[in-house]
């Protein structure tokens, strides 16, 4: 224990900054400078800002935000059960069978319910 | 690794794999049937659930002490105890939510479906071993909570009372899961046992660490049993809910916290017991008397009843603070008790509701017991046992306590335990004194009984006179369930 077990990640995050650091300064330093409209928009491409930021949203946006973090779990948990498989033998593939199962009856009720849907129907 | 040992691990969590297949099915259920009509009978998936996890649970009972999932949960007869608790008290308020729901055109699916969760939690929570285990069973029965406070979604005081109940529940999970932390970072461990035996082998009852986490983990469970200074939330939270939910937080999540308390407090921390009976002996206090004092000033029925379920809780902590064989017995005793007296006085509390909050103000009560007389008899008997009155139930519960307290030495908690319930005995009686002696102001609308509600009813007022006329053997089945703590 101690520190010494994360010298390799602290070597990493150097490395990383660095990197990212010195690309930056380089274009920064080498690279011609030509500002106009369309380049100082938030978004290169896609779609022009309208007004400010603080406004009302759908209620919409919070549910899909919602319903794909319940998915992202999934996937999270599926990663590290996939790469110790063959250890847990049957009793672990039972055991994802019963999460994702779960998981799957929770989906067809909020999509049965609606809360997919993003025209007028009401949730 | 112990893996292939799935069937045994089944066994322990029956109760809940029961409860989780119901509220699957509930869920199901709700999308496969599309007239509004029939969806009125999912309560009935969710009741045969609650009576499968009970039958389940009741064959747990006596058996030796079996751990499963690597020693996160266990089943002892302290578990089953509390499992058959959350059990009644999911089931009633089921029963009782059957019209309420109907009523007010309510999405049953969801209900039931988050009552039987709720109750998962809670059975999850009595049964855990471990403080992460705990700090799981919380939140799921939390978070199934936060949706059923404000489940009424027209009802401005419902949105409030879910918002705060939410703010301030995520808040203190977030005190639990620090006080988690650094009793982690003290014992090196999150096992009960393990904890207590770290702190014995190493002699670490002085170590700061460990008295940060005791306290953080106190305030956690604090915020849970509506314990004075952490109790604010409780009147708002308990008057915008719906009223079966409102009786359900009021015994379930109360419950379930003090299992969990006995279990962490007296099972894995007795060595530091100088240090959290201290501060419980003044909770205790400050819990009753505020309570008390408070709901004698309260108009709203709801309102009324949140406040004497703080003082409720004081007078449990006692039990707590006493602890030992009898004061832990009482502790449980008394929860029983308050299960369903408590869930009783709130099943009259729906009957008497009208839509939108209608009729929930004390003087709405005039005349019911005169124009219903069963209805008013029912509810005096709650009232007069929670009160403390004997031979009801509360009377035993409140004696059981009070003398444990005598036993090991605290006079003076006692004293101030029986003048609280002196003070109390003011705004129940004022209760059944509206019913029957004051006159309406105008012609009350007659009180429509729903067979569900009248089930609840007589359950309850069968099990307060029982309970308080032949004490003996629930108080045996509390004193075979602490033997662990022994």
């Amino acid at each position: 224990m101690g520190i010494a077990g994360y010298t390799g990640i602290l070597i990493m995050v150097a490395v990383a900054a660095a990197f990212g650091g010195v690309v930056v300064l380089l274009s920064r330093l080498i690279g011609k400078r030509q500002e106009s409209r369309e380049k100082l928009m938030p978004y290169e491409c896609g779609i022009d800002p309208t007004g400010n930021a603080r406004r009302r949203f759908s209620i919409k946006f919070y549910i899909t935000a919602m319903l794909f973090i319940i998915f992202d779990i999934e996937a999270v948990f599926l990663y590290p059960w996939a790469v110790v498989y063959r250890s847990l033998k049957i009793f672990g593939f039972i055991e994802m069978v019963v999460f994702v199962g779960i998981l799957l009856i929770g989906f067809l009720y909020v999509w049965k319910k609606g809360a997919l849907e993003w025209g007028s129907k009401s949730i | 690794m112990g893996i292939e040992a799935g069937t045994v691990m089944l066994g322990i969590i029956g109760p809940e794999v029961v409860l989780v297949v119901a509220a699957l099915g509930l869920m199901v259920a709700d999308i496969i049937i599309k007239d509004e009509r029939e969806r009125q009978f999912l309560v009935w998936i969710g009741v045969a659930g609650i009576l499968g996890s009970l039958a389940v649970s009741a064959s747990l009972w006596g058996r030796e002490v079996a751990y499963g999932f690597y020693g996160m949960v266990v089943v002892d007869n302290f578990s089953t105890f509390f499992t058959l608790l959350f059990l009644v008290a999911g089931g009633l308020t089921l029963l009782m939510s059957h019209r309420y729901v109907q009523e007010r055109k309510l999405s049953p699916g969801e209900y039931y479906t988050l009552t039987l969760f709720a109750t998962c939690g809670m059975v999850l929570m009595g049964k855990s071993t471990d403080l992460i285990m705990i700090f799981l069973g919380l939140e799921v029965l939390s978070v199934s909570l936060y949706v059923l406070v404000g489940y009424v979604r027209g009802s401005d005081k419902g949105v409030e009372a879910s918002l705060k109940y939410f703010l301030l529940g995520a808040f203190s999970s977030g005190f639990l899961l620090y006080g988690i932390a650094l009793l982690y970072g003290a014992t090196g461990s999150t096992r009960l046992a393990e904890i207590g035996a770290a702190i014995a082998q190493k002699g670490l009852l002085g170590e700061p660490m460990l008295l940060a986490g005791m306290g953080l983990l106190l305030t956690g469970f604090g915020f849970k049993i509506a314990m004075v200074p952490f109790h604010m939330w409780a009147p708002d939270v308990y008057e915008g809910a719906p009223s079966p939910i409102t009786g359900f937080m009021s015994v379930g999540v109360k419950a379930a916290a003090f299992a969990a308390l006995l279990r962490v407090f007296a099972g894995s921390l007795p060595g530091l017991g100088i240090q959290w009976k201290e501060v419980l002996w003044l909770g205790s206090i400050l819990t009753m008397t505020l309570g008390n004092v408070t709901a004698l000033m309260q108009t709203n029925i709801k309102r009324m009843l949140a406040y004497s379920s703080i003082a409720h809780a004081g007078y449990i902590l006692i039990g707590v603070v006493a602890g030992g064989e009898t004061g832990t017995t009482a502790v449980l005793y008394y929860l029983l008790v308050y299960t369903l007296m408590n869930l009783g006085a709130f099943a009259v509390v729906v009957a008497i509701e009208q839509k939108d909050e209608k009729r929930l103000e004390l003087l709405d009560y005039a005349g019911m017991g005169t124009r219903h007389p069963a209805l008013g008899a029912a509810m005096a008997v709650f009232m007069f046992s929670l009160a403390g009155i004997p031979p009801l139930s509360g009377f035993m519960g409140k004696f059981y306590i009070f003398s444990a307290a005598v036993k090991e030495g605290y006079l003076g908690l006692t004293i101030i335990g029986v003048l609280n319930s002196l003070v109390s005995v003011y705004y129940y009686l004022r209760v059944t004194v509206m019913m029957f002696m004051k006159e309406p102001e105008a012609e009350i609308t007659p009180v429509l009984f729903h067979p569900s509600l009248v089930v609840v009813l007589i359950i309850a007022l069968f099990f307060t006179l029982q309970m308080g006329l032949f004490p003996s053997t629930y108080l045996h089945i509390a004193r075979e369930s602490i033997k662990i703590f022994l």
